[in-house]
């Protein structure tokens, strides 16, 4: 999905205009992006939050020569989804899996003898 | 400062002139339309800002350091990464030296 799909899938269930919707669309993604820039975080209830995070200096490698490069400190934007996206996500994933692989549950077993 | 929902709202609509009502309308539909991708597997691509994706984590033994004799099986699970873009990360990098962790009152 790209910006332009999620800006037609919106426009087609809000009475505004198409013009109206890609501006607002356009306002959040830059609004969260001018946010971090000056250091504040973004927490959005049930999606999840955004803030920047601290990386440490480290020594890396050329992988094609292995000559040490020294990697600054850097900040850089982090995501968090929240708990609500993240069962969200992994349950729709573990539904779909289990509809394709696993068969129907296995039928109640016999009355079996106890004390194995 | 934190940016809530309510914050971002209020500061587009200021922005835009659109009714609140209208922007939160547009802003809750659009953070629906994400998560709904994602939880059908797809790629959620918002150039300049990043990518919202999927990945599948495997299933591996875990380990409790108060108990290690017990093996603690995690489960195969999704996650969503976020991959921030390249515009946001320059943006963010222009940010250091970092805020103290703690500003002081003023």
């Amino acid at each position: 999905m790209t910006k332009a799909d999620l800006i037609e899938e919106v426009s087609r269930v809000v009475e505004m205009t198409r013009k109206d919707s890609e501006v607002i669309v356009e306002a959040i993604f830059d609004s969260i992006v001018r946010s971090l820039r000056t250091g504040d975080k973004v927490e959005i209830r049930g999606f999840g939050s955004f803030r920047t995070r601290q990386r440490q200096p480290r020594i890396g490698r050329n992988p094609k020569t292995g000559a040490r490069v020294e990697v600054p400190s850097k900040r850089i934007p982090y995501f968090k989804p929240s708990k609500e996206l993240k069962d969200l996500v992994n349950e729709s994933a573990a539904a779909e899996a289990g509809a394709a692989e696993v068969a129907p549950l296995p039928a109640p077993a016999e009355e079996t003898p106890h004390g194995i | 400062m934190t940016l809530t929902k309510r914050d971002l709202v209020i500061r587009i609509s200021n922005e835009t002139g659109l009714v609140q009502q209208q922007v939160l309308d547009v802003v809750q539909k659009t953070l629906d339309y994400i998560a709904e991708a994602l939880a059908k597997g797809d790629k959620v691509e918002l150039r300049n800002f990043g990518v919202f994706e999927v990945k599948v984590r495997k299933a591996r033994i875990g380990r409790n350091p108060n108990a290690p004799e017990t093996d603690v099986p995690i489960p195969q699970r999704s996650v969503v990464k976020f991959k921030p873009g390249k515009e946001m990360r320059a943006d963010v990098l222009k940010l250091a030296p970092p805020p103290p962790a703690a500003p002081p009152a003023q």
